[in-house]
This record gives C-alpha cells, sequence and structure tokens, in this order.
C-alpha cells in the first residue's frame, strides 16, 4: 500500500493542477504533446528569425550584379583544416569555355579563404536603426560578396544565399499582413452573418459562395496585371496584400459564423442577455475569449495559402517586381527549363517556400486539436 | 428538389454576374481605354488609326457614356458571343481563345478524375486501417503533397524528365499533331499526355480529400451501427462499403464545387510551367500586354465555365444525398 502513496499523490496533484489550470494553460499543455506541431513552430521562429534580421543573416548585398559571377554553383565549404575545426573555401577564379562559352569556376587551392561566424562585413542598421557591421557569417581578409557563394549565384551574378534571406523577410511578412487584413474582414462580416443571422446572414453568405466558386489565380492576375507599372516596391507589397485578402477573407469568416451561431444557444450567454449586459459586452467579453483559439488556429492555416498565392503570382511576374525580393521573384529564374538543368541550385528557394508552408500546417494543426478537446 | 436546383440555379446567375462585373473591372482598371491602348498597339506595328476611326471606335463600343452603360453595353455584346478583337493576334477573341478553352476544361476534369480515383480508396484505406504503417506513409506524402505549390511540382517534374531522361514532359501533343486538325489519332495522343498534367494539378486535392474521406469514414465506423451489422455477420466489404462509405462520401461529393475552382486555377500557371496550350499562357501574354478585352474576356469564361462545373456537381451531390433529394425535413 504504502508504495502506492507517491503514485496516489501525483496523481491527484496533477488532477489539482488541472481543476485550476486556465484555458491558456490547459491548451499549452495540449500542443506541447503535439511533437510535430511544436517543431513546426520551432521551425516558423527561425523562419522568422531571419525575416526579422535579414541583413544579418545575409553576408553580401543582394542586389549587387556582377556579371564575372553569373550563374556559379554552391561553393564546398571545408570545415577542418590540418584536423582542426577551421572552415574555409578556396577563392574561385572564372574563365570562359571557348567551346560552350558558359562560364566555368575553377577553385584556386592555393588560395583558402577563412570563414568567421560573427565577423566583420558590411555596414547595414540592425532592425533599421543599430548600426553595425557583423554578420553571422563573414570572410576573413577578403570581403564575402566577392567570395563567399554558400548557394551560388543567379545569372546576375548576385548571391543567393543573402538574396533568399531578405526573401525571407518578404514572403514571411506578406503573409502575415494579408492574413491580418483577411482576419478584421473576416471576423467582422463573419460575425455579423453569426450573432445577427436573418437578411444580412443571407446575403454574407451568398456573396462567400460567389467569391469561393470564382478561379482566383486568373482574377489575381487580372487585377495584380491592372497595377500601374510605375507604382514603387512598398505600393505594389501592399497593393498585392490587398489583392489577396480579398478572397482569404472568406473562410476565416466561416469559421467565426459557426463558433457565433453554436455559441448563441449556449446558456451563459443566455445568463448574460438575462443580467441585461450590452451586445458589445456580450461579444467581446463573454463569447470571443471563448473561440479565439479556433481564430488562431483558422489564421495559423490560412498563412501557408497565402504565401503560396503570392510566390505563385510572383512566379508569373505579375506580383512583386524586381528590384523587390521575395521567394516568387527568385523562382522567376527557375522558370526556364533549360537554365534549370544547367545550374538546378535556381531551384533552392523552392526549398524554403515548402518548409515555410509545411511549418505553418503542423503549427496550426496543433493549435486546433489543442483548442477543441472534442475533436 | 425542385427548390433546391432553382436555388442552385440562381446562385449560379448571381455568380456569373459577379464575376462579369470583377471581369469588367479589370479591362477598366488600368490607365487609358481600350481605344487608347489600340491605338498604341496599332501604331507600335506601323499602322495608324486615324481620329475618325478612333471616334468610331469609342462609339462602336459606348466608351464615351457613363460606366454602368458601358458595362451593359459589353455584357449586351458578350451575350451575343461577340467577345471583341484580341488587339495582339488581330483576330476575334473567340477564335483565339476556343480550342485553348476547351482543353483547359480537358486537363482539369481529368484532374479531378485523378483525385478521386486515388482519393476514395486511399481515403477509406486509411480509415478502416488506421495508424497501419500505410496511413502514416499517406498521411506524410499527402501533408507534403499539400505543402508544394503545383508549379514548384511541374517545375521539379520537368526538370526530372529533363536532367533524367532527356525528354520534355511538357506539352499535350507530339510535336506531328500540334497544328493537324482533331481526329483519333489525335484525341489518342492527348489522352498519352494528359496524366502528367492531371497528376501534377490533382496532387493538393488529393491530399486534402484523402484528410476529408479518412476523418469522416473513421467518424461513421465509430457508429453503433456499424458494430450492429458486425454482429449480425455481415461480411466486412458489406459492414465498410454499404453505409459508412456511402455516409462519408456526402461531404466528400460536396467537395467537388470548391475542387473545381481550384483545379482550374492551379491549371492556368502549371501550364505555364508545363507549356500546355490551354488559356493560362495566353492569360499572361494578354495581360502582359495590356491587352484587357482579351483578358477580361479569359477571366470571365474560365468563371463561367467553373459556374457551370459546380452547378453540374451539386446536381451530382443531390442524386447522391437523399437528404437533399427528398428535401431536408
Amino acid at each position: 500500500m504504502a508504495k502506492h502513496a507517491p503514485a496516489l499523490a501525483t496523481g491527484v496533484l496533477a488532477e489539482d493542477r488541472i481543476a485550476v489550470a486556465t484555458q491558456w494553460q490547459l491548451m499549452w499543455w495540449r500542443f506541447r504533446k503535439h511533437k510535430l506541431a511544436v517543431g513546426g513552430t520551432v521551425v516558423l521562429v527561425a523562419f522568422y528569425l531571419v525575416a526579422l534580421f535579414a541583413d544579418f543573416f545575409a553576408y553580401a548585398d543582394p542586389q549587387e550584379s556582377e556579371a564575372q559571377r553569373s550563374l556559379m554553383a554552391p561553393q564546398r565549404i571545408h570545415w577542418f583544416d590540418d584536423g582542426s575545426f577551421r572552415p574555409y573555401v578556396y577563392a574561385l577564379t572564372g574563365t570562359r569555355d571557348p567551346v560552350t562559352f558558359k562560364r566555368v569556376y575553377v577553385p584556386d587551392t592555393s588560395r583558402k579563404i577563412p570563414i568567421t561566424f560573427f565577423g566583420r562585413g558590411e555596414p547595414y542598421d540592425l532592425l533599421g536603426f543599430i548600426p553595425t557591421d557583423r554578420h553571422l557569417i563573414a570572410a576573413e581578409g577578403a570581403k564575402a560578396g566577392e567570395s563567399l557563394f554558400l548557394l551560388g549565384t543567379d545569372m546576375q551574378g548576385r548571391d543567393l544565399w543573402s538574396r533568399l534571406m531578405y526573401a525571407t523577410r518578404t514572403s514571411m511578412t506578406i503573409g502575415l499582413v494579408s492574413v491580418a487584413l483577411s482576419l478584421v474582414l473576416g471576423v467582422v462580416l463573419g460575425g455579423i452573418s453569426g450573432y445577427f443571422g436573418g437578411l444580412m446572414d443571407t446575403a454574407i453568405q451568398r456573396i462567400i459562395e460567389i467569391l469561393r466558386s470564382i478561379p482566383t489565380i486568373p482574377l489575381w492576375m487580372g487585377l495584380a496585371a491592372a497595377l500601374p507599372a510605375d507604382w514603387s516596391v512598398v505600393q505594389v507589397y501592399f497593393a498585392i496584400t490587398i489583392i489577396i485578402s480579398l478572397i482569404g477573407w472568406t473562410e476565416l469568416a466561416r469559421v467565426v459564423r459557426g463558433r457565433f451561431i453554436s455559441l448563441k444557444e449556449e446558456d451563459f450567454v443566455m445568463a448574460a442577455e438575462l443580467l441585461g449586459c450590452s451586445k458589445a459586452r456580450i461579444i467581446f467579453r463573454h463569447m470571443v475569449p471563448s473561440f479565439i483559439s479556433h481564430i488562431i488556429a483558422a489564421t495559423t492555416l490560412a498563412i501557408p495559402a497565402i504565401i503560396i498565392s503570392e510566390t505563385s503570382l510572383s512566379f508569373l511576374g505579375l506580383g512583386l517586381r524586381p528590384p523587390a525580393i521575395s521567394w516568387g521573384v527568385l523562382l522567376q529564374d527557375a522558370q526556364n527549363i533549360q537554365a534549370l538543368v544547367i545550374s538546378p541550385w535556381l531551384l533552392y528557394p523552392a526549398v524554403a517556400v515548402i518548409v515555410a508552408v509545411l511549418a505553418f500546417n503542423f503549427m496550426g494543426d496543433g493549435i486546433r486539436d489543442a483548442a477543441d478537446p472534442y475533436l | 428538389m425542385v427548390a433546391y436546383v432553382i436555388r442552385r440555379l440562381l446562385l449560379a446567375v448571381l455568380t456569373v454576374w459577379a464575376i462579369s462585373v470583377l471581369s469588367f473591372m479589370i479591362i477598366h482598371l488600368p490607365p487609358g481605354d481600350y481605344v487608347t491602348s489600340y491605338i498604341a498597339s496599332m501604331s507600335a506595328s506601323g499602322s495608324a488609326v486615324s481620329e475618325g476611326e478612333a471616334m468610331a471606335l469609342r462609339e462602336q463600343l459606348g466608351l464615351d457614356k457613363p460606366i454602368t452603360v458601358q458595362y451593359a453595353k459589353w455584357m449586351g455584346l458578350m451575350l451575343r458571343g461577340n467577345f471583341g478583337m484580341a488587339m495582339e493576334w488581330g483576330r476575334p477573341v473567340a477564335d483565339v481563345i476556343g480550342d485553348r478553352l476547351t482543353l483547359t476544361m480537358v486537363i482539369s476534369v481529368a484532374a479531378i478524375i485523378f483525385t478521386w480515383a486515388l482519393a476514395l480508396p486511399i481515403g477509406i484505406y486509411s480509415a478502416v486501417y488506421p495508424y497501419s504503417v500505410l496511413d502514416y506513409v499517406f498521411t506524410f506524402v499527402g501533408f507534403i503533397g499539400l505543402a508544394i505549390p503545383g508549379f514548384l511540382l511541374a517545375l521539379v517534374v520537368m526538370y526530372v524528365g529533363f536532367a533524367y531522361f532527356g525528354a520534355n514532359v511538357g506539352g499535350l501533343f507530339s510535336p506531328d499533331f500540334v497544328e493537324a486538325p482533331w481526329s483519333m489519332a489525335k484525341m489518342w495522343d492527348l489522352v498519352k499526355h494528359l496524366p502528367i498534367p492531371a497528376v501534377v494539378l490533382g496532387v493538393a486535392g488529393t491530399a486534402q480529400l484523402i484528410r476529408i474521406m479518412r476523418s469522416n469514414l473513421l467518424d461513421e465506423l465509430r457508429k453503433p451501427y456499424v458494430m450492429t451489422a458486425r454482429a449480425r455477420g455481415l461480411s466486412e466489404y458489406r459492414v465498410i462499403m454499404k453505409y459508412p462509405v456511402r455516409v462519408a462520401l456526402n461531404p466528400f461529393v460536396s467537395t467537388i464545387g470548391y475542387l473545381l475552382p481550384y483545379v482550374v486555377s492551379g491549371s492556368i500557371i502549371v501550364s505555364l510551367v508545363l507549356s500546355l496550350p490551354t488559356v493560362g499562357p495566353l492569360l499572361l501574354k494578354a495581360l502582359i500586354a495590356q491587352d484587357m478585352f482579351l483578358a477580361g474576356t479569359i477571366v470571365l469564361l474560365l468563371g463561367v465555365m467553373t459556374v457551370i462545373g459546380t452547378f453540374i456537381s451539386d446536381l451530382l451531390l443531390m442524386w447522391v444525398d437523399p437528404r437533399i433529394r427528398l428535401g431536408r425535413q
């Protein structure tokens, strides 16, 4: 008997813990058990760190083109020098093949360029206001932009690694901005639809059905192509987010409406009504907190679709346009299949797209499962 | 039942109207009007348009009238099958689009058939044997399928075809048949080329449908009537296929409503990568050349065809689901 006592005690303790835990604590505990979701979250945190500190992770100017360095293959890093950990790369010399006229790059094994971490490179403003010149990766005794090519270079000789870092910033934030816009539209319209019902509900539901039965990409293409060609990068960026969220809100509105309708019948809402609470108080104090977790889940699951939309549009040349850098803009270089066969590393940005989308899906699934214990 | 059909029909008409307004917006958004861009493109190709001609054209299209009148006029032309001229091609829009629109639909339908043919058995298997090795494999592949945008998959397929097999896997016809008139041989050639675009387009939808089918059927299999059927000694095949699968099929069928717009949408961009002769490449070209009449018409026609497809799927749903057929009580 005595042997079982401690186990029993912890069991009771655990039950106590659950009894007094807040809704968010319970959700967090359930979320933690979902290993894929936790993994996805870690990946996303990493992505957003890159987005936030893109200029720190990049080591070269993403816009600096140099015909002498066009279409270099990703460089091999030698991690050990004489048995000790001292990463270096060989300097590359480019020549033109006299037969094919293709540029070929040969490593010059007599010149080692040591790689340092947190070393000095191009000066920039961290977060936009802290002047510094530290980068994650830097070349010692040489300019990083002229000697490091971790992921190779594109047609214009721009360093793909650095461009990928800046592209991550654009593509990951466009997802957030668009989803925020969709969220506002979705919550307001879905809320009206679900809470008030009646004619408004019918009208909004029909609008949603109509929007969902239109093939989106042709429509987006048309709207995006109509953007004036002389707009600045920032204007195009916001125009594209608006165009994408025009359709994106429908799914969120559906979730919100469904929740409102099911909650309206709950006893606690009626109790609040009988106590004479105002409509606003019932909605924001009593109803919204009980379904906010579902909204978060639906929002998370909406972001990957937005990222794919932006990538597709930019890939077609109708979304963000150079000099803006996004995953879609980078993938435009991979459009030509002959070029892709010669330089397959142009397809690397695709890996970033797929990993980000997967991570969002995993995290969203985890949040949804954690938010709804009955599923 | 009649009420259901009428409601769906009304919604379809309303959708077509909404699409027409959006298409009209696309035509009108860029600065200038059709005539100024027409003049620009004509003078670029060396032939001048006189002031009188321009005026006549404006009058014919009613560009000097308020926007609502213009819309009504444009719709009138559309309804009479007069889609205007494709500037870049110097031919009527209807001529330029014709075959391509049909092929777009052929590819989309092929993709949906592929989606169904694969998602149904896999979904049933995953639900009957949940948490088995194959179930995990399908779930994993499904997740990857969902995460890869169609055009990236198309790029990878093209790359693999080129780099490892030295073959161009794009296109819908062999070189001999591209310009040939329609014949049985050409049809057969088309059928042979269909699988790759159909698979590329269908993968994401398949992954989604497998998940829907699996969770529907799992819910259904837990219900007591399944146990009753089993207790009464029905064969396992009948226990699963006769009732639970039929019930689980309903939400599955209703997804076709949004599967079609999704697939048509995807076909536009996948066609560009795989160089398929659909309206996709045409639309992109038209948009880049600011040939808004052609572009607007393509968007409109694509939308209308999608609505018709969705309406047909609604009728299909009615046929499968007795609750709709007999009216919800």
